[in-house]
């Protein structure tokens, strides 16, 4: 007992070092920069996309170009009704815009790479084929033939 | 102007107190700005587009697994109504064709799977028959990979080892043009 009795009789007591606090903050900082991604556009469809279980990651994904599919959200559906919708970057499209979408996207990556562009489908689970049918086609027609619909990991029962 | 004797000077330290609020304000500006986004989903290759029609060549009946998914979202597979929990075995046992029966597929290398829907077709269903049917696939691969390498089927195994897998059992799935029922007006 008399051990701690000792430490007493300074009075202050030492202030607790914070020298090493920014460093375990700039450690989260750089983690959540690392597995995050900007949001680039804000979602004016609903998308909820639907589970499956054969899924692929996305690797790289500034060779990826997001076509969005889905009904309008609550704000526009004065001006836009509730008919599936196609979004590209930040605005409602219709399907004849999306070879424009996909050559702009196109030109900004290089040469070697562009065979390895990826669109990504992220359809709401709720639509029907028919929107979709027709985006595929525009894709094929625009020779952008490696796709991925967007999905959910299945979880396990 | 008192003069500070470097004695002093090299004591000073630089506070580094507020370096904390100025890592977390960046911190959080992040968690705001960011989305943690599943990046993960069904990889397709499309066929190239062609303005003409495709030629028609007769197949035997026997090596084509036709999948139809109607406005309903009912499964007719082969002229029998399934549902989507029985495809991927009944694809499976097609392809491979174990007790080699007569209306099954002759080789795996011969087998072609068709796929047709409506375009009123939930998109869900959809997915979840492509789902499916490429599950029948991963799984027979994975089989056969096990068979002869003694590892599952993946990405990172040597491309002659894939090559000589996806050459016993290619996956051929072709998607017909939709037909225009129920859709959404």
């Amino acid at each position: 007992m008399s051990k701690f009795a000792k430490g007493k009789k300074k009075g202050n007591n030492p202030a607790i070092n914070t020298a090493s606090l920014p460093d375990i903050v700039f450690m989260l900082l750089f983690f959540f920069m690392v597995v995050t991604k900007l949001r680039d556009s804000e979602l004016m469809v609903k998308v909820s996309t639907p589970f499956a279980t054969q899924l692929t990651k996305l690797e790289d994904k500034s060779l990826v170009n997001y076509i969005y599919v889905g009904r309008p959200v609550e704000k526009y559906r004065s001006t836009y009704g509730t008919k599936p919708r196609i979004q590209l970057g930040d605005k409602f499209a219709n399907v004849g815009e999306i070879p424009i979408f996909l050559e702009r996207f196109r030109v900004k990556i290089a040469e070697v790479q562009r065979p390895k562009i990826t669109s990504s489908l992220r359809v709401d689970g709720d639509v029907t084929m028919g929107i979709v049918q027709d985006v595929k086609t525009e894709l094929r027609k625009g020779n952008q033939l490696k796709i991925n619909y967007s999905a959910k990991k299945k979880p396990d029962l | 102007m008192a003069k500070k004797s470097s004695r002093d000077r090299m004591s000073n330290e630089i506070n580094a107190g507020s370096m904390a609020d100025i890592a977390f304000l960046l911190l959080i500006f992040f968690l705001v700005t960011t989305t943690i986004v599943e990046d993960k989903g069904i990889t397709v290759k499309l066929p190239p587009w062609s303005e003409e029609e495709p030629d028609i060549t007769q197949l035997k009946s026997r090596n084509v697994f036709a999948v139809l998914v109607n406005a309903q979202n009912q499964l007719l597979v082969r002229g029998e109504e399934v549902k989507v929990s029985e495809l991927r075995e009944r694809t499976k046992e097609f392809i491979a064709n174990p007790t080699k029966r007569e209306d099954l597929a002759e080789r795996p290398t011969k087998a072609i799977i068709t796929l047709k829907n409506d375009r009123g077709t939930n998109y869900e269903t959809y997915v979840g028959v492509y789902n499916e049917l490429k599950a029948a696939y991963d799984e027979l691969w994975d089989e056969m990979s096990l068979r002869k390498y003694g590892v599952k089927y993946s990405d990172d195994l040597p491309l002659k080892w894939r090559k000589s897998i996806k050459d016993e059992i290619p996956m051929v799935l072709s998607e017909a043009e939709p037909t225009s029922f129920g859709e959404e007006k």
